[in-house]
C-alpha cells in the first residue's frame, strides 16, 4: 500500500488494516523523550484477535466485532446499519442532536481547517484516517446517497461511497478514534462539528446494532443502572469504602473526618465519580475535609447511581445517558437538597449540568454546580486557613475539555491555584484552547487488546508534550512536580501516561486533583497531605 | 435572447430567495436539540467572555439573571462575516485565497443591491437627477468591477488549491471543482458584458425591473446575466448556502447556552411523547413506548449483539 489512506480503502474486502499506526513515525516529543529510542513498544494485535474480530483499521481494536458467519449475515448487518442511518436523521428517533448533525452534514466546506486543531491527527504524524473530516466525509456521502436518496446527482455533488460490511465495521472502529473534545469544531469557520459526527456514529452503532465498547456499555452504563456504579460498588459497599476513606484521612490530617450520608434537606448533594473512591481515595477524603472545614451543609447519597456521577451514555448512547441523568436528579430530589455539586469529573459536569439541562424539568430540575466554583468561593472567602508555602513546588493545570471548552468553567480553578501554589504555571495552550488528555470520551478506561498503547502513544501524545514543556525548566528529579487534573478520567490517563513514559521514575512528575492541593495547604491539617509516592 | 435573459434573471432571483428561505425555515423548524454549546460564547458577560467563561463560573449561578451581551456577539460576528476572522486565525494559507473570493462576492452583492435600489426608484417614478444617477452608476461599476476581479481571482486560487493540494483533493467531489470554475467563469463574463453594453448599468437594471425588452442587451451581457442568474439559483441548493447554515451553527448550537424557556420546556414535553424505533435490545424501544417510557426503564443486562 502506498500514499495516504483514501475513503474508499475502508470498503476494502481484505481483512488487513488500512494503515498501521503502531509502525508509523509519530510526531516527535520534546526532551527528554525526543530520542526515538525512548519510544515504548507498541504491541501488535494478537493473531487470535485479528482472526476473531472485524474492523481492521489501524493496528488496534476498541470494539470486538465478531466476523459475520457469511454473506447473508453481512448483508443483514449492512441493512441494520442503513436502518440506523435513517433513524439518525429522523425527528422521532434523534431529536436530541438532529439540527447540529444536519448542519454539519450539509455545510462542511472541506477546507480541512479542523485537522490542524486535532491532537490525534497531529500526534499520528498526519495519518489520514484520523483527520476529523475523514469519518465525517464517509457519513456525509452515506447521508446524501442513502438517506436523501441522491443517486448520481448526489455522487456528483457530494462524492460517492461504497457501502458494505467492511466499511461499516471499520467505521464503527473509527468512531472510537476521536476523544470528542470538539477542538476541531472550535476551529471550524462554518461551525461544522466533526466531534459530533463521531458521537452520532457511536449512537447509531449502539442504539441500532448494540455495538459499543464493553468498558462503556456492559461494564459501564449497564452496570451503573443495575448495581449503582460502574465500579460495581453497591450502596452498602460504597458506604463501607467511604468509611475507610474517612478513617484514613482523619489519621492523615489529624482532623476528624466524617462523610454525611443521606441527610435530608442538606444544602449540597455531592456526587463523586465513584472511581475516585476506589482509585484515588485521597480525593473524596479531601472534599470531606474542605466541606466540613468550610461549614457547608452537605451529604452524599446512597441511592442507586446517586453516589456515582459518571454518565458514559454521554459518549455513545442517548437512552443510557438520559436514564443515568434522571437517576442522578432523582437522588437529589429524594433528599430535598438545594443543589447538586459535581465532584472532580469532567464528563459528569457536562452531562448533568449542560447536556441534560433541557430534559430535567419540574422537581428534577435541581440546580447543578461545579465543585471548582464552590472551592473558589471557599478559598476566596477565607474560611480555610491556607499556607501557600506548603505547595511550593511546580504545579501545572490540565483543563478537562468537558469542564472548560464544553461548559465554560475556566477561571475558578486558576484563581485557586494562583492563591495556593506559588510555582503555578500554565500549559500552552490552555483554557478553552486546551488539548484533551487523550483519555476523553471513555478512552481512559479502555485498554482492551493493545488499545492502551494507542491511547498513550497517539491520543495522549500531545498532552505528554504539553506537560513536559510546562516543566521544561525543572525536569530534574530532585524537584517534585504536580499536574493538577480535576477530572477522574483525565487522572486515569495521566496515571497511565506518566507510568508509560517513566515520568515519575525519571522526573518526579506526579498527578492529582485540585482538592488535594487545597487540603495540602490547610494549616489546620498535618503537613504532607500530598504524598510524593507513585500511586 | 433579451426576453430569455430577463426571465432567467427573475427566475434566478426567485429561486435564490425561495430556496434560501426554505433552507432557513427547515433549520428553524428542526427540533430543539440538547445543549451542545462550545466556549467561548461571546454574548457572555464581558469579564467572562474574554477567557471563554460561562455563568457556571458564578457561585449559585441560577440565582443571578442571565443577560446576553449582544455587543459582545456583534464584536465577534462582524469580523467573522466581513473578514472571515476564524479562517484567518486557523488557516491563514487558505484565507489568502478564500477572503478575496468572499470579499469579491460581497462587493458584487453590494453593486447589485445599489442597482436594484436605483431600479426600484425608477419603477416607483422617483426621478434621480443626472448627478445622482451618474454617481450611483459609477459606484456600482466600481464595486462590481472590483468584486468581479476579486471573486474570480479568489475562485481561481481556490480551484488551484483544490486541484493541487492532496488533502483538499482527496475530499473534493466533482461539484466542488465545478462550483469554483463556475464563479471564475460566470462573473468575469457578466463583468465583460457590462463593459461591452452601451447602456449604463443603472439603465439595464431599470429595464430588468420594468421587464422592458425593447432594446436588446449585448450578447455577452445577456449570456453573463443569464448564467449568473442560474448560478444564483443553484447556490442555495448546495453547501455554498453556508451563509444560512452558519447562522444556525453559531446561534443555535455553539452559542445556544440560554436558560430553558417555557417554549423549550413545552417542546421537550412534546419530544418525550415521540416513539423511537431504535432496535438494540437495551434501548427497549419497540415503537409503542415513548421516549419518556424508554428512559424511565432499566434495561435488562444482556449481551451486545
Amino acid at each position: 500500500m502506498s500514499g495516504p489512506t483514501r475513503l474508499s480503502d475502508l470498503a476494502r474486502r481484505d481483512r488487513e488494516e488500512v494503515t498501521r499506526v503502531d509502525r508509523a513515525p509519530l510526531a516527535p516529543l520534546p526532551p527528554p523523550l525526543d530520542d526515538s529510542g525512548t519510544r515504548p513498544p507498541f504491541a501488535p494485535l494478537s493473531d487470535q484477535a485479528r482472526e476473531r474480530f472485524d474492523g481492521a483499521l489501524d493496528g488496534t481494536l476498541a470494539l470486538n466485532l465478531p466476523v459475520p458467519a457469511g454473506p447473508d449475515e453481512e448483508r443483514a448487518l449492512v441493512e441494520r446499519f442503513l436502518a440506523g442511518l435513517d433513524k439518525l436523521f429522523e425527528r422521532e428517533n434523534n431529536w436530541t442532536f438532529l439540527e447540529p448533525l444536519v448542519l454539519t452534514m450539509e455545510h462542511c466546506a472541506k477546507c480541512q481547517t479542523c485537522a490542524e486543531a486535532c491532537h490525534v491527527f497531529e500526534a499520528s504524524g498526519g495519518e489520514e484516517i484520523y483527520r476529523p473530516t475523514f469519518r465525517a466525509e464517509i457519513l456525509r456521502r452515506l447521508y446524501f446517497k442513502h438517506v436523501k436518496n441522491g443517486g448520481l446527482l448526489a455522487a456528483w455533488l457530494h462524492g460517492d461511497i461504497t457501502l458494505n460490511w467492511p466499511l461499516v465495521a471499520r467505521l464503527a472502529e473509527l468512531s472510537y478514534r476521536c476523544n470528542l473534545c470538539r477542538r476541531c469544531a472550535q476551529a471550524c469557520p462554518i461551525g461544522a462539528d466533526n466531534g459530533l459526527v463521531a458521537h452520532e456514529l457511536r449512537k447509531l452503532f449502539s442504539q441500532e446494532l448494540g455495538i459499543a465498547p464493553k468498558e462503556l456499555h456492559d461494564n459501564g452504563s449497564m452496570l451503573q443502572l443495575s448495581a449503582g456504579s460502574s465500579t460495581g460498588m453497591t450502596p452498602v459497599v460504597v458506604r463501607d469504602n467511604v468509611e475507610f476513606v474517612d478513617e484514613d484521612v482523619s489519621e492523615k490530617t489529624g482532623l476528624e473526618v466524617k462523610t454525611p450520608w443521606d441527610v435530608e434537606g442538606a444544602d449540597v448533594l455531592l456526587v463523586h465519580n465513584a472511581g475516585e473512591i476506589m482509585a484515588w481515595p485521597e480525593n473524596p477524603g479531601a472534599f470531606a475535609v474542605i466541606l466540613n472545614a468550610a461549614g457547608i451543609s452537605w451529604t452524599m447519597s446512597s441511592e442507586l447511581a446517586g453516589y456515582d456521577s459518571i454518565n458514559y451514555g454521554l459518549w455513545y448512547d442517548d437512552a443510557q445517558f438520559a436514564r443515568v441523568a434522571i437517576r442522578h436528579a432523582e437522588a437529589a430530589r429524594k433528599l430535598k437538597v438545594r443543589k447538586i455539586v459535581l465532584g472532580e469529573c469532567g464528563h459528569a459536569h457536562k452531562a448533568l449540568a449542560v447536556v441534560a439541562d433541557r430534559v430535567l424539568s419540574g422537581d428534577l430540575d435541581i440546580p447543578r454546580e461545579s465543585c471548582l466554583t464552590l472551592f473558589r468561593d471557599i478559598v476566596a472567602s477565607g474560611r480555610l486557613k491556607l499556607d501557600p508555602s506548603r505547595n511550593d513546588f511546580p504545579v501545572t493545570l490540565h483543563d478537562p475539555c468537558n469542564v472548560v471548552r464544553l461548559m465554560g468553567v475556566v477561571e475558578p480553578q486558576r484563581e485557586i491555584l494562583r492563591a495556593i501554589c506559588p510555582q503555578f504555571r500554565e500549559m500552552a495552550p490552555h483554557g478553552v484552547d486546551n488539548y484533551c488528555c487523550g483519555g476523553g470520551s471513555g478512552f481512559a478506561i479502555m485498554s482492551g487488546h493493545n488499545f492502551r498503547d494507542w491511547r498513550l502513544q497517539v491520543s495522549g501524545r500531545k498532552k505528554v508534550e504539553q506537560a513536559l514543556e510546562a516543566f521544561a525548566d525543572c525536569l530534574d528529579p530532585s524537584i517534585p512536580k504536580y499536574i493538577c487534573a480535576p477530572c477522574s478520567n483525565c487522572k486515569g490517563q495521566f496515571r497511565d501516561a506518566i507510568e508509560y513514559y517513566g515520568l515519575w521514575k525519571k522526573h518526579r512528575i506526579l498527578y492529582g486533583g485540585l482538592a488535594e492541593l487545597i487540603v495540602n495547604a490547610m494549616t489546620d491539617v498535618k503537613p504532607g497531605f500530598i504524598e510524593w509516592e507513585w500511586h | 435572447m433579451t426576453v430569455l435573459t430577463f426571465l432567467l434573471i427573475w427566475l434566478g432571483l426567485g429561486v435564490f430567495a425561495a430556496a434560501t428561505a426554505a433552507r432557513a425555515v427547515r433549520y428553524a423548524r428542526a427540533p430543539v436539540h440538547l445543549r451542545w454549546e462550545l466556549y467561548p460564547v461571546p454574548h457572555e458577560a464581558p469579564e467572562r467572555a474574554a477567557h471563554g467563561g460561562s455563568r457556571y463560573e458564578e457561585l449559585e449561578w441560577w440565582t443571578r439573571p442571565q443577560r446576553r451581551h449582544l455587543l459582545g456577539e456583534l464584536a465577534y460576528m462582524l469580523p467573522e462575516m466581513l473578514l472571515l476572522a476564524g479562517l484567518r486565525q486557523h488557516n491563514r494559507r487558505l484565507w489568502y485565497r478564500s477572503y478575496p473570493f468572499h470579499l469579491g462576492l460581497y462587493l458584487v452583492a453590494a453593486a447589485c443591491a445599489l442597482l436594484a435600489a436605483g431600479a426600484l426608484l425608477d419603477v416607483a417614478g422617483v426621478p434621480l437627477g443626472d448627478g445622482a444617477a451618474n454617481a450611483l452608476t459609477a459606484a456600482c461599476d466600481l464595486l462590481g468591477t472590483a468584486g468581479v476581479v476579486l471573486s474570480a481571482g479568489g475562485a481561481l486560487a481556490l480551484l488551484h488549491a483544490r486541484l493541487t493540494d492532496p488533502k483538499l483533493a482527496a475530499y473534493s467531489a466533482p461539484a466542488d471543482y465545478f462550483n469554483l470554475a463556475l464563479f471564475a467563469g460566470v462573473l468575469p463574463l457578466a463583468g465583460l458584458g457590462f463593459l461591452l453594453e452601451p447602456a449604463p448599468s443603472l439603465l439595464v437594471a431599470a429595464r430588468v425591473a420594468r421587464f422592458d425588452t425593447a432594446a436588446p442587451l449585448h450578447p455577452a451581457l445577456a449570456a453573463g446575466l443569464a448564467l449568473a442568474s442560474l448560478t444564483a439559483a443553484y447556490i442555495p441548493l448546495t453547501h455554498m448556502s453556508h451563509f444560512v447554515g452558519k447562522w444556525f451553527t453559531y446561534h443555535n448550537v455553539r452559542w445556544d447556552d440560554g436558560p430553558t424557556s417555557e417554549r423549550v420546556r413545552a417542546k421537550m414535553t412534546e419530544y418525550l411523547t415521540y416513539r423511537p424505533t431504535w432496535s438494540a435490545s437495551h434501548v427497549q424501544a419497540d415503537g409503542t413506548k415513548t421516549w419518556r417510557d424508554v428512559v424511565a426503564g432499566t434495561p435488562p443486562r444482556r449481551g451486545q449483539r
